[in-house]
């Protein structure tokens, strides 16, 4: 499969730089080699299943976890040479927010804001702050563990950002939420955007496509597409897809012409650009029957249709493949033909 | 939003003292190592100095068998206390928000000891009725109160150290209670060891061993700088360790 241009043009003043990274666990590999950066603001989405790699990247950016190789720059720091520094500049919410749940929320984010570096006086300026920010205020004096899932998520949000870092790493974000969660939680984030470099994972696409300008996919450790999302959309979809399943007759055709293979005649079809057999899709019903899957310029199902008829050949099934994002994605991580 | 620019502070060690010293004080755990200690203690000091089985005794010598009982329990307590202190982190998560923090390991340790030393120390001076008893009825020195005290607190220290180096080293807080208590229990062994094989390998024993001949000082009023240079050594070693350990372990 094809993959829209993953290159951008070099960030002026990036946050994140990323040469060459790589992880793994004993002789596994769970990311890379993976090179990217991301400019200062910009909210960046990293979009895969689960295990791809997403957390094993994040946390990384977060100093949490050393690459096996490859460099990371944070704001312009080697994450290796000066961790604690670039811990200085990161704001990280892990997928399960770290909530002490015998502490209360306001006891909470003050040791948060004091273990991050801050003053006694800027943790008490900051504290309620944060709480009116992530909408938690009312829950100050609550033990955490007696908190909802979604305002857990919320705590862990508030502490993340408590001592105002340049960029902001959240993990799955939407973890675990209900529906209602899930929206007070966007509205934060693009809130958040407009004050910090974010960075969001997900392996659910709108969760993110509606709060990044741009979005990394990953798949088996490596990034796979790049762009916004128009551009992954238009990389992917410039072309129309359609799938065609075929039956060829047994016999020769009357004229006694040696005939033309359904995939030649496919081809024949102007604006067609690429024809490929499907593996494996014969049908036990019909065990002549082979399904194409094609690509043009235009929606060719007619075309093709009687392209294949008039060479003799029965159509047997004709499906234009979906368009939606959420496909896109799919195809990209390579889970179902788009 | 308001940014509010953090002021650096070199307090980290503080802040993590004062949560871990809050969460014993929070948590039933604390209280119930505390009220069985204090229980034990009590108990076995009835036996000995007012019970049927007291016999005719030296006051000095009640007062050094309180001490020799109160050992043993301060180290098992040392021992509950610190497990959890940082395997619960890792079980929990909560180790991650450490991790990610402009924190040095050596703060995180210390300030974690020192919350542990601390709890430790008030439940061992939550007995101090009990010496004030024989202090008030029979003849023995404030001095070898203090001592004694300050024996306690020396090798409840150790202790700590090797629990908060056994808990450093797994999540699972039942793993790291029978490796510090198979550190510990060695540590004592090696004083009756030392008593039955032969030189030169006794005198190794019985200078490693954390009872016997560090704490017979201390237990019976007398202050030897080089115990105290015992225990500070194997508790700084075991801190040591744990931060070591924490330190590679913060990266995996």
């Amino acid at each position: 499969m094809e993959h829209p241009p993953a290159r951008r043009q070099r960030p002026a003043n990036p946050m994140v730089q990323l040469d060459g990274v790589t992880k793994y666990y004993g002789p596994k590999r769970a990311l890379g080699p993976v090179s990217f950066e991301i400019e200062k603001g910009d909210a960046v989405g990293f979009l895969g299943l689960n295990g791809v790699g997403k957390t094993t990247l994040l946390r990384i950016l977060a100093c949490g976890l050393r690459p096996s190789s490859g460099t990371v720059r944070i704001g312009g720091l080697d994450v290796l040479r000066d961790p604690h520094e670039v811990r200085k500049r990161v704001g990280y919410l892990p997928e399960t927010p770290p909530v002490y749940g015998d502490m209360t929320v306001g006891d909470y984010l003050a040791f948060a804001g004091r273990i991050k570096g801050m003053s006694q006086e800027a943790v008490a300026r900051r504290v309620p702050e944060v709480e009116e920010y992530a909408r938690v205020a009312e829950v100050h004096d609550v033990l955490t563990r007696n908190l909802s899932q979604g305002y857990r998520q919320r705590v862990g949000v508030a502490q993340a950002i408590i001592h105002d870092p340049e960029l902001l790493i959240l993990d799955e974000p939407t973890h675990d939420l209900d529906p209602v969660q899930i929206m007070e939680m966007r509205g934060m984030i693009r809130e958040l955007k407009d004050s910090h470099t974010i960075l969001i994972s997900s392996h659910i696409l709108p969760e993110i496509s509606e709060t990044c300008d741009r979005l990394l996919v990953l798949n088996d450790g490596e990034i796979v597409a790049s762009g916004t999302e128009a551009e992954l959309g238009e990389g992917l979809l410039r072309s129309r897809r359609l799938s065609v399943t075929v039956r060829t007759p047994a016999q020769q055709p009357a004229d006694g012409s040696p005939g033309t293979t359904p995939e030649a005649a496919i081809r024949a079809v102007p604006g067609v650009t690429r024809v490929e057999p499907a593996p494996a899709t014969r049908r036990r019903s019909e065990p002549q029957a082979v399904t194409y899957h094609v690509e043009g310029d235009a929606d060719l199902r007619a075309a093709v249709c009687r392209a294949l008829v008039e060479a003799g050949h029965d159509v047997v099934a004709l499906a234009r493949a979906e368009r939606e994002l959420e496909r896109v994605f799919v195809g990209l991580v390579g889970g179902v033909e788009a | 939003m308001t940014a509010a620019q953090p002021a650096i502070t070199a307090g980290a060690t503080g802040v993590v003292f004062r949560r871990e010293l809050g969460a014993y004080l929070r948590s039933p755990m604390g209280y119930i190592v505390a009220a069985t200690v204090l229980l034990l203690d009590g108990l076995l000091f009835y036996a000995q100095a007012l019970g049927p089985s007291a016999g005719e005794r030296l006051s000095g010598q009640v007062l050094a068998g309180f001490f020799y009982n109160a050992s043993g329990l301060t180290a098992i307590a040392a021992v509950a206390l610190s497990i959890r202190l940082v395997a619960e982190e890792r079980q929990t998560g909560t180790q991650l928000l450490l991790d990610t923090s402009p924190v040095r390991d050596w703060e995180i340790v210390l300030g974690k000891f020192l919350s542990a030393l601390a709890f430790l120390t008030a439940i061992n001076l939550a007995t101090l009725y009990m010496p004030l008893l024989i202090l008030v009825n029979g003849k023995v020195s404030l001095a070898h109160v203090l001592t004694g005290y300050l024996g306690l607190t020396l090798i409840g220290g150790a202790v700590l150290a090797v629990g908060l180096f056994a808990s450093a080293l797994t999540r699972h807080q039942l793993v790291a209670a029978a490796t510090a208590s198979l550190v510990t229990g060695t540590l004592f062994l090696l004083w009756p060891l030392s008593r039955i094989v032969g030189p030169p390998v006794s005198w190794v024993f019985a200078a490693l061993a954390i009872h016997g001949r560090h704490f017979a000082g201390f237990q019976s009023g007398l202050f030897h700088l080089r115990d105290v240079a015992y225990y500070v050594a194997l508790t700084y070693f075991f801190l040591y360790a744990a931060t070591k350990i924490m330190e590679a372990k913060r990266w995996e």
